[in-house]
């Protein structure tokens, strides 16, 4: 009996799958037609491969912003954190600490900024919107502080084959991201953690009543969100081979952007991993498509503004309709 | 009986309606006449409130047809409902809390000029509206510090702010206590007076008997009967209602309450929260069931909320003989405790998420590896066991909690703090909006837990629940302990003279 209740389960499960991402999916494959139409070699492997890796820094950014916006909080400063981290990096290893020690402060220069904007959040009682403006000036001030605004060069071998290189064919940026997003998304969808992020954006007070550590929750996700963001900053400066000072200038936006068209709801406890991946490729898409066809820079934004407006709507009718 | 059909307002015949494969109403009828109380009574999850949506242009049948003072009716939107002299009181609540009363009661109609709210007239024209239907709230306060059946009364005057020739009511009265139910009962009597149509929608049986003119019993979404109050006793529509025989509404006890030889399990000594209660001190035992009644703003909610370390109060609070100092609900989970809170939209349901994930929110521990990964399979078996043994009507529990009827949340919100095994259960107003059979049911599963040794404290303001349920009584009047007394030979009168301070 159990049994058939489970297989009954799962089929409802598949169902709601299928019908949560029917109407982003439609979007991405509407997208890819087109450009195909208007130029072939926008389906081929090469580009193909070529869009995954340029959309891999918002993608994984996208995957901490997921975290935030499923809490019904927003962070803006993972723009600023993404270039503060690329400067930690490149300054470690002027240093000659080595790879892994750049490597290792990097990240947590990205859990520490994170955190910094949780514990203000939670302990001062102050919106994230407030907060996250306020860190995304901080930090984008610090990046310059080394070197008084000018770029600093990455000669670090190790550093630049993650941009560069490939590992058994596939460039190694895109096993990152692959990688990251099976983690995140096991993480939210399989833990207790990523249950009780559900849970405290879906009904605070009910969540806190029910024993969850919300300000906990919240310090830990904007950590997550942080860190992502450091991940992003060393694939930019790695495929840049430097730090430059306005890296990932207005990239909050992007990520933004694929976690709400993946259905990520800004008020916060509906959303998944697998949504924002697929909202951060039609981004891809977009912009790779748009530079194809030699579309103006200024049209690339009216374009993309567009698209994400209708794509949202369409999610947004197909799932009111059902409901 | 004197019926012609010339005072019929409203007629309803064949009404369906499906969300997506829940088909909630599957066939309704139901002729409202004017000058008439008109009750619907029909188990959790009948398809009452989607009936009185409908009506109010919340959503449109997917069939059957409706007729409005002979005219064919759909309304589109809510605002058409009330152009055609609909007015409703929804069973959830629907304020903005932190607006005033008076922006609440009048919202959208905002007496302006311009475009510019007249603040002192916003407060006059809702002065009025309260003052006449004879409510006791005050119109500048902000909906967020008052109690649920303040709010209750907030939404009924927002209900009853325009004027309509047909008024309905959800479940009203699931949040008030006696002395606020009379208020609208007179308001009630009044409209009816006036040659309005009520329709009235209640678990309560003692207040359907007395109100209704008419009652239409509904099962499964579709027309059982409708009779004339008078016509059937109360058996014989609770078994129409719910298609059997119910002779008991209280179950019989498991257990002996404990004597006075048992050590308590929770001693809470000078409880004090300035403005909302002073010295407040009472014990439960393993086994014992603790009643707490009083009036609204007796301020009951308030000493549970801070036993619950959600707010801060001066006092001692000793658990199995050690001191505590409880300041988050964490911690009072750390300590087996559990709290069924009154309001359970707000501080209960996650309503955007599943049946699953709700029913086990509170005792997420017990459902985590060491890995930190969620039991899936144990929380399956557990959400499983939740709607079978409180009959909650769900399609699946992957349902989203926030579709299901306002019974069946309250269902969900209780079993939610079942599964935590608590050892002291403080419930308040569990059975809110919760049909007769399924009150049972949680009736039961009190008992046995008591009888298996948790101490339970039941805040109601319903006072056959109290008298029936307890073994003692803490009755609270005005912030303090008016009295603490043996429920075995307490009458509903010396409770009310105790509540109201006149016993001293
Ligand atoms: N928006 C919705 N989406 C899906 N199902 C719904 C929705 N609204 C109501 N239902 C389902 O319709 C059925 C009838 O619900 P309804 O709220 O009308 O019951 P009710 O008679 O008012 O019950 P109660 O006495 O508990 O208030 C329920 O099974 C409920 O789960
Ligand atoms: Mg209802």
């Amino acid at each position: 009996m159990n049994q058939t209740a489970d297989i009954a389960a799962r089929r409802v499960q598949l169902r709601s799958f299928m019908r949560q991402y029917a109407g982003i999916f439609l979007s991405l494959v509407i997208l890819c037609v087109i450009f195909s139409f208007a130029n072939p070699r926008f389906m081929s492997v090469a580009n193909l491969t070529n869009i995954l890796q340029q959309v891999s820094v918002i993608a994984i950014a996208a995957f901490g912003m997921t975290w935030v916006i499923l809490l019904g909080e927003i962070d803006l400063s993972i723009g600023s954190i993404i270039a503060v981290a690329g400067m930690v990096g490149a300054q470690v290893i002027g240093l000659g600490w080595g790879f892994v020690p750049a490597l290792l402060l990097t990240l947590g220069s990205g859990a520490l900024m994170g955190l910094i904007n949780g514990a203000l959040t939670a302990k001062l009682l102050l919106p994230s919107f407030i907060v996250t403006v306020a860190t995304m000036s901080i930090y984008r001030g610090l990046v310059s502080l080394p070197t008084n605004g000018a770029p600093e060069m990455i000669m670090d071998p190790s550093w630049t084959a993650i941009g560069g290189e490939s590992f058994l064919g596939i460039p190694i940026i895109i096993w990152i991201v692959f990688v990251l997003f099976v983690a995140n998304h096991i993480l939210l969808s399989r833990t207790t953690f990523g249950r009780r992020t559900y849970l405290t954006g879906g009904n605070r007070e009910a969540a806190l009543y029910s024993g969850i550590n919300v300000d906990r929750i919240k310090m830990i996700v904007f950590m997550i969100s942080g860190t992502m963001a450091a991940v992003s900053g060393v694939l930019l400066s790695s495929r840049l081979y430097s730090a430059q000072t306005n890296a990932g200038l207005s990239y909050e936006l992007d990520a933004i952007a694929a976690a709400v068209l993946g259905g990520t709801s800004l008020a916060g406890g509906v959303g998944t991993m697998i949504g924002t991946l697929l909202g951060a490729l039609i981004i891809g898409a977009l912009n790779n498509g748009m530079n194809m066809l030699s579309v103006p820079y200024f049209y690339q934004l009216i374009v993309k503004g567009l698209v994400i407006i209708i794509a949202v709507y369409l999610d947004v009718r197909s799932k009111q309709r059902r409901a | 009986m004197a019926q012609n059909d010339s005072d019929i307002v409203l007629t309803l015949s064949g009404v369906c309606k499906s969300f997506g494969p829940v088909q909630a109403l599957k066939s309704m009828d139901l002729t409202v006449r004017s000058g008439r109380v008109h009750t619907l009574l029909g188990e959790n999850g009948a398809g009452k409130s989607t009936l009185m949506k409908i009506l109010s242009g919340i959503y449109p049948a997917t069939g059957g047809s409706i007729e409005l003072a002979g005219k064919p009716y759909a309304p589109q939107t809510p605002l058409e409902a009330a152009e055609n002299g609909l007015a409703i009181v929804f069973q959830e609540l629907s304020l903005c809390n932190n607006l005033t009363v008076a922006e609440n009661i009048l919202a959208m109609r905002e007496p302006s000029r311009a475009g510019f709210i007249s603040d002192r007239k916003l407060f006059q024209t809702a002065e009025a509206l309260v003052r006449d239907l004879g409510l006791p709230i005050d119109v500048r306060a902000r909906v967020i510090d008052l109690s649920m059946a303040q709010r209750q009364l907030v939404e009924i005057a927002k209900g009853l702010s325009h004027d309509a020739r047909i008024v309905i009511l959800d479940e009203p009265t699931s949040s008030l206590t006696g002395a606020e139910s009379e208020i609208l009962f007179q308001i009630i009597g009044r409209l009816t007076r006036e040659g309005k149509a009520v329709i009235y929608i209640s678990h309560r049986m003692e207040e359907i008997m007395r109100l209704s003119d008419d009652i239409t019993v509904m099962r499964d979404g579709e027309y059982v009967t409708t009779v004339e109050r008078g016509d059937a006793t109360v058996e014989q529509l609770i078994a129409l209602m719910v298609g059997r025989q119910m002779n008991e509404i209280y179950p019989p006890r498991e257990s002996e309450a404990p004597g006075e030889a048992v050590a308590p399990v929770l001693v809470a000594e000078g409880l004090s929260r300035p403005g909302e209660f002073e010295d407040v001190s009472f014990t439960v035992r393993p086994g014992e069931i603790l009643g707490f009644f009083g009036l609204v703003g007796s301020g009951r909610s308030e000493v549970m909320n801070a036993l619950f370390g959600m707010t801060a109060a001066e006092g001692r609070v000793v658990l199995d003989g050690k001191a505590v100092t409880i300041s988050s609900p964490a911690e009072a989970i750390g300590h087996g405790m559990a709290f069924l809170t009154e309001n359970r939209g707000e501080q209960g349901l996650v309503r955007s998420h599943s049946l699953r994930a709700n029913v086990t929110m509170a005792a997420l521990q017990d459902f985590t590896t060491r890995g930190g990964f969620l039991k899936s399979r144990k929380e399956t078996t557990e959400a499983q066991q939740a709607i079978e043994r409180l009959a909650i009507r769900a399609n699946s529990i992957e349902t989203r909690a926030g579709t299901l009827s306002g019974g069946n949340q309250q269902k969900v919100v209780v079993a939610k703090w079942l599964a935590t095994n608590p050892r002291v259960l403080i419930l308040d107003e569990p059975t809110r909006g919760v049909d007769v059979g399924a009150k049972f049911e949680i009736y039961r599963i009190i008992r046995r837990l008591a009888a298996q040794g948790t101490a339970i404290v039941m805040v109601s303001s319903e006072m056959p629940e109290i008298l029936g349920m307890s073994d003692r009584v803490v009755i609270m009047s005005e912030g303090r302990v008016g009295a603490t007394k043996e429920s075995a030979g307490l009458t509903p009168e010396r409770v009310m003279a105790y509540a109201t301070g006149q016993h001293k």
